[in-house]
């Protein structure tokens, strides 16, 4: 009996260990990262004010974990039935009032300073209001990507977010206005804020200020049907130059030509252009991503694929073929079509 | 009258053939045979349920797999979440209570013995619908078989227009069908309850697991009831034009989730508290001490009761109901885990100063106070509404929730399986087997949902049928997915055990735990009327009484 429950002991408890072990290199050093989307990393205002509230509530959780379970190992070790029992039942304890009252009122304590300390967090995120500098976009969920319109800039673009820094000393946070066109989705980009639903008919809202430029990655984090897996999100947060620049450019029209091209006229005489906008051409579709700077963009099919030459072809041949249940139909189109419309997009910069 | 000879049966028993036996066993209205039924039924969409859940992990396994199509995955994720909710841990569950409460409260049936039935063929239907669709739904080319909405099937992804075919129809009506069993069973369990308990046995003299069964009864009625209406609206806007949740026409996807969770997290407690209840019975026993704070365990009960229907809107702080309303969830979610905190501590005190025997029940007991600890912390973490916006939605919940129902309530109804198989069958399980069962569940259980929280962390959503390279999400997922391996191994041979046990087991006897509750004082199996004469109990030990008759409980309670 001895023996056996010294192995069992040493199991459970490596298997702590473990435990223990990830959680910790889950939360070490954020400057090196294990995840591009690790939540432990925060990089604007509302992921950071989680991160401390997190940090709080797991030295709580924690500290009850340890105690609880010390109890429990203690009780299973010590009271044991040994080998040599006498066979005799144990004195019959049926409770003690003094002991209850203990474990009601300290729980009670614990609960109270944990809904404190979150509900400043919840004020602190939720009831920000939005200053007059700030960035204003309306992201809207489609089946399976992501429209951006920045309405005070005129901008529409599609899967690829930009936003400015937002340092201390120029604080020009982002407020995103969250819509959807079909389907539930939910917008998360963990290094920068936690996530909220986009519900058609029911408008909501968020706001992040990114400290760091550079990339950040997130994907749909509601269920919204067949291709909910390769809904990516891509933040770039760029400095103000680099941020004036590309909005400067994605106000331009598409660069049309004196003569149109072969594959141009396949776009315009083809579904493409039930779908999709490329500005200052015929195409003016709405249902899919507006196509009018397309070539400024790293990926396509929101995020599921890399914006190659390749790819492209690929993704018009067969879209299926990259993210099956996507809502865009394969063309049919020949070889040589293929060529001259994938020329033709490779000009939309 | 004629006077012709009626042919009379001859003298030399002929035995009963199988369809005798089948007519016994789908007409019978004896609460023990239907406790059975809705086991056996449980056991089966058991392995459904988990063959689906292998498959959801093997295509995990690794990034950009392609085991199976995203439309089979998210099929196989809503057929797992639904099966094991509504036609295994439910049944299971109801099943045992069917079994065991007029065991307990000493009488001969439920209250109300046709309803009994009639409630379990709803649910047992209700579980052939839902499985139908796999052959039926194909209303349209082109539309898939099985429901793909996920067990909670959010608006607008029901309506007509991105659901085509019939597979959410098979899937409403279904959970609509078993519905109504389960208020049917939920009536007559509070009817038993109340009206069934044998002379002596007030309300504070009942066995925990009757005490619990009760309040769960009472969840059932209250929580089941708006998921139905929810259900007729779901089909109102399919069929009849109606625009509740049709956000196109100025329906609300919101509502919807309202009345999903006004339901599902009452659910939650309708499953936990029957498993608090086999943990309440067998602790004490394998301890060898009376429960610890027997009135405060009743009173955290009806606490959790109560609170339980008011946190639902915890499964919604993403929706944007607002900085108030997320305020009020969190503090009464956060409510919840005082009751809860209580249970935990009697049952550490059940075992202080015992003389704890670990046998097959016990380790899974012991092993669930862990694991409903560790799950209860990370609620705690999940009821932080900020930390929610994180981890809700990701991996973290999927390995929350898992501990609880797996963790806490499959182990204690792995206890309750080798605790009264004794009694349901007559026979002893094998012991050897059945702690190989424990080590090699315990074992898969935390391979794989411990290392589950981690991805979620990392920020990975649920619910996706692949996922990106260089998220670091690879190896936690691989782990995950061994770990399922090691539980299915545990599974069968428990299953293996059961059957095994049931043809050779040694014979069992009334009380071979040398128990304290009513069910040990009859017969193993018990004979269909239950008790030769109704017993008269005294206290809430009426065995220890009469086995310690120097030294009885009621001198004292």
């Amino acid at each position: 009996m001895r023996s056996r429950g010294s192995t069992k002991w040493r199991i459970l408890g490596s298997q702590i260990f473990v435990c223990l072990g990830s959680a910790m290199a889950a939360l070490a050093d954020p400057t090196q990262p294990l995840s591009p989307t690790n939540i432990f990393a925060p990089a604007s205002t509302p992921a950071r004010l989680i991160f401390g509230l997190s940090l709080f509530v797991l030295t709580v959780t924690g500290g009850i974990f340890i105690v609880v379970f010390a109890l429990l190992l203690y009780s299973v070790v010590k009271f044991r039935k040994r080998k040599n029992d006498d066979g005799r039942e144990p004195p019959q304890v049926f409770g003690s009032n003094q002991v209850e009252l203990a474990w009601t009122v300290i729980p009670v304590l614990i609960v109270v300073a944990l809904f404190m300390a979150t509900a400043r967090v919840i004020a602190g995120i939720q009831k920000v209001p939005r200053p007059d500098n700030a960035i204003e976009v309306i992201a809207i969920g489609h089946q399976f990507w992501w429209e951006y319109r920045y309405p005070a800039l005129g901008v529409v673009t599609a899967n690829e977010l930009h936003v400015p820094v937002s340092d201390d000393n120029r604080p020009t946070p982002t407020f995103i206005q969250l819509w959807s066109a079909d389907t539930d989705h939910s917008f998360w980009i963990p290094r920068l804020a936690g996530k909220t639903d986009l519900i058609p008919n029911h408008p909501n809202s968020m706001w992040i200020d990114p400290h760091e430029t550079g990339l950040y990655l997130g994907q749909c984090a509601q269920y919204c049907g067949t291709q909910h897996a390769k809904m990516l999100l891509r933040v770039y947060v760029q400095s103000p130059d680099e941020f004036a620049r590309w909005i400067q450019e994605q106000r331009q029209p598409a660069i049309t030509r004196n003569e149109i091209t072969q594959g141009q006229r396949i776009f315009e005489t083809t579904a493409c252009v039930n779908c999709h906008k490329v500005a200052g051409t015929l195409a003016n579709g709405r249902f899919g991503p507006d196509l009018t700077h397309l070539m400024s963009r790293d990926t396509i099919a929101a995020g599921a694929a890399k914006n190659t030459p390749e790819n492209l072809r690929q993704w018009i041949l067969n879209p299926a073929g990259i993210k099956p249940g996507s809502l865009m139909p394969a063309m049919q189109l020949s070889d040589p079509e293929l060529d001259a419309l994938t020329v033709y997009l490779e000009t939309l910069r | 009258m004629s006077t012709e000879s009626i042919a009379w049966p001859s003298a030399t028993a002929v035995s009963p053939s199988f369809v005798d036996h089948l007519h016994e066993w789908v007409t019978t209205v004896d609460h023990k045979r239907l406790g059975i039924m809705y086991i056996v039924y449980a056991l089966i969409f058991l392995v459904i349920g988990g063959i689906e859940a292998t498959i959801i992990r093997i295509q995990l396994i690794r990034p950009h797999n392609d085991f199976v199509s995203p439309q089979v995955f998210n099929r196989m994720f809503t057929m797992h979440g639904t099966t094991m909710i509504f036609f295994m841990v439910m049944p299971v569950l109801f099943g045992f209570a069917n079994y065991l409460i007029p065991l307990m409260v000493g009488a001969r049936d439920m209250a109300f013995p046709r309803l009994n039935a009639f409630s379990f063929w709803m649910t047992a239907f209700g579980g052939l619908l839902l499985y139908f669709s796999l052959i039926g739904a194909n209303g349209l080319y082109g539309a898939g078989n099985a429901p793909d909405v996920g067990w909670f099937a959010y608006a607008p992804l029901t309506s007509q227009t991105f659901s085509v075919g019939h597979s959410t129809d098979f899937w409403t009506l279904a959970l609509l069908v078993s519905g109504f069993g389960s208020i049917g069973t939920a009536i007559n369990i509070v009817a038993t309850i109340l009206c069934m308990r044998c002379p002596g046995m007030t309300l504070a003299k009942m066995p925990l697991f009757v005490w619990l069964n009760l309040i769960m009864a009472g969840l059932v009625i209250l929580a089941v009831s708006p998921l139905t209406a929810a259900q007729i609206m779901l089909l109102i806007d399919r069929y009849l034009g109606g625009h509740f949740f049709d956000t196109q026409a100025g329906g609300s996807a919101v509502i919807w989730m309202h009345f999903f969770w006004v339901f599902g997290h009452p659910e939650v407690y309708i499953l936990v508290l029957p498993a608090f209840g086999f943990a309440s019975e067998i602790i004490p026993v394998f301890s060898r001490k009376p429960i610890f704070g027997y009135p405060v365990m009743v009173g955290a009960s009806v606490a959790i009761g109560f609170i339980s229907m008011s946190v639902w809107a915890h499964h919604m702080f993403t929706v944007g109901m607002g900085a108030n309303i997320n305020t009020f969830f969190v503090i009464s979610s956060m409510t919840i885990a005082v009751p809860t905190g209580i249970k935990i501590f009697n049952w550490l005190g059940t075992m202080w100063g015992g003389k704890i025997e670990f046998k097959t029940p016990m380790l899974f007991c012991v092993a669930f106070v862990f694991q409903f600890l560790i799950a209860g912390l990370t609620g705690i973490m999940l009821a932080s509404a900020p930390f929610d916006w994180h981890l809700g939605n990701s991996y973290f919940v999927v390995a929350h929730f898992h501990y609880v129902i797996v963790g806490a309530i499959l182990f204690t109804l792995f206890g309750a399986f080798y605790y009264w198989f004794p009694k349901i069958t007559g026979k002893m399980y094998n012991e050897a087997l059945g702690k190989l069962h424990f080590w090699l569940f315990i074992i898969g259980f935390h391979m794989t949902f411990d290392f589950m929280h981690v991805p979620g962390l990392l920020g990975m959503p649920r619910r996706i049928y692949t996922y990106e390279p260089g998220r670091g999400w690879d190896t936690w997922n691989f782990i995950v997915t061994i770990g399922v391996f090691f539980q299915a191994a545990g599974i069968l041979i428990f299953l293996g055990n059961l059957i095994w046990s049931y043809f050779r087991g040694k014979i069992a006897g009334s009380d071979p735990w040398d128990a304290w509750t009513l069910e040990w004082s009859t017969n193993s199996p018990p004979p269909e009327y239950n008790f030769a004469t109704i017993p008269t109990i005294k206290s809430r030990r009426p065995l220890w009484d009469l086995k310690h008759p120097d030294d009885p409980d009621w001198r004292y309670e």
